[in-house]
């Protein structure tokens, strides 16, 4: 038996690619991180080998074009950092935007995007969430330049899969609305 | 060993079913883009076709997965031909009213509609169903693909309901529309080999469990459309397993012509 010459992960490294991982955003949207968006769900020493970083990651949308770029991100830092790591993309549970962060709404609504507004989960039916199609006055959607509830949904698909275009009834602005998921 | 070998193939079909439908589907609806009626409706379609592409490359990559030997999602979508593919033959055809020989007919949309409406009214449900499947990887994906397909039912029944009590015009297209396309919708009811097996092992859908239940969402949107809901009566199509229309293969022509072009290339 020979002993390793690679020591197990430890908490400092881990805590190094963190923050590493902490600067990078999301490709399409610049203002908020890969962790506030839920992306990035993990990051911990590879359950089958402790000598070795793991990033766990979770696709928004199936087809979301930036996910490329994101594991590439990802990939790219762990490579600068020259920590032995590897990135896994996990489905389960589906990445709901639920999994955003307050502040990465408010960043969202300050770059001109109005943040989603809370799913329920289904009763029943386990890692499903109801889309609400007709927003309550509770969950109006606020226009991100006027503040404005009074707002109309012109198309439920919009410049990205995770978004639907919305205007502004009182101010006019158009604006990209992130749709709960 | 045998009974290993049979699993494994019941589970690739089972995959490649799935796959093949969102694929064929993407491809359809793409062909939209940049003709579309009006802007949001042309980004609306390439919207939901990155969607099925993307719901396609999931299970593709399972499905090369179990497959073993090489198999990838590339190989697995552009050098398949068409008796392999095991898609519904309603999502192949054209998007347009049936013509006489080769002829070619403008794209309709609301045939387009239709049949995304047909489609999805049918794989909400399943893919609710097909989250307690036995195959973990196989419920992670309906999990996902079940939020995006609730949209599509969505769209596709407002348009439904839009057009078919529209004018004289548009409730008399939306009406053939329908008449042309719903005896195709007979292929989700009568179980494949495969779709048995996959019951069986724990790992499908029992397809005629649903019938009942999208029966009634058609009835309940054709009937505020003001639509008469067709007979789906005469040949049962056998897309499922690789017996296709021949507009699959112009269809996969155009869609593999590149990659088989250059195999092996990247970018």
């Amino acid at each position: 038996m020979t002993t390793t010459a690679v020591p197990p992960v430890n908490a400092d490294t881990l805590a190094r690619v963190r923050a590493a991982l902490d600067a990078l955003t999301d490709p399409e949207i610049p203002v908020v991180t890969l962790a506030e968006m839920g992306i990035v769900r993990d990051v911990r020493a590879a359950p089958d080998d402790p000598s070795q970083v793991e990033v766990v990651i979770t696709p928004t949308y199936s087809g979301c074009p930036a996910m490329g770029q994101i594991e590439d991100d990802v990939r790219a830092t762990l490579q600068r950092l020259g920590v032995p790591a590897r990135v896994v993309t996990q489905l389960a549970p589906a990445w709901t935007t639920d999994w955003m962060s307050d502040a990465a709404r408010e960043k969202l609504r300050a770059y001109g995007i109005a943040p989603p507004g809370r799913c329920q989960a289904e009763a029943g039916s386990p890692g499903a969430h109801v889309v609400r199609w007709v927003p309550r006055a509770a969950d109006a959607v606020a226009c991100p330049r006027c503040g404005s509830t009074h707002t109309r949904e012109v198309s439920r698909f919009g410049s990205t899969a995770c978004k639907a275009l919305w205007q502004c009834l009182d101010c006019h602005e158009p604006f990209d609305h992130f749709k709960p998921h | 060993m045998d009974a290993v070998a049979t699993e494994t193939g019941v589970l690739l079909d089972y995959l490649l079913h799935l796959g093949d439908n969102a694929l064929v589907l993407a491809q359809r609806n793409c062909q939209w883009c940049g003709v579309g009626p009006v802007l949001e409706e042309d980004l609306a379609l390439a919207n939901q076709s990155l969607d099925l592409i993307g719901q396609a490359r999931l299970l593709y990559q399972e499905a090369a997965r179990v497959q073993g030997g090489g198999a990838t999602e590339d190989t697995l979508a552009y050098f398949r031909d068409d008796t392999a593919f095991r898609n519904y033959v309603l999502l192949e055809l054209p998007a347009s009213l049936p013509r006489v020989g080769y002829a070619q007919g403008d794209m309709d949309w609301g045939v387009t509609l239709a049949r995304n409406f047909l489609y999805s009214a049918l794989m909400v449900p399943l893919w609710e169903a097909l989250q307690n499947s036995g195959h973990a990887p196989l419920a992670a994906i309906a999990a996902k693909s079940l939020k995006e397909a609730r949209y599509h039912l969505r769209h596709a029944s407002e348009w439904v309901v839009r057009l078919g009590d529209g004018t004289d015009e548009s409730h008399a297209r939306m009406q053939a529309a329908f008449d042309h396309l719903m005896p195709y919708t007979q292929e989700f009811w009568v179980p494949s080999d495969f779709e048995r097996a996959a019951v069986e092992a724990g790992i499908g859908v029992d397809v005629t469990a649903l019938q009942a239940g999208w029966r009634a969402t058609v009835a309940a949107t054709l009937q505020e459309a003001t639509l008469r809901v067709p007979s789906d009566q005469g040949y049962v199509p056998q897309g499922k397993n690789g017996v296709h229309s021949e507009h699959l293969s112009y269809l996969l022509a155009e869609m593999q012509s590149v990659a088989r072009a250059h195999p092996g290339a990247q970018w």
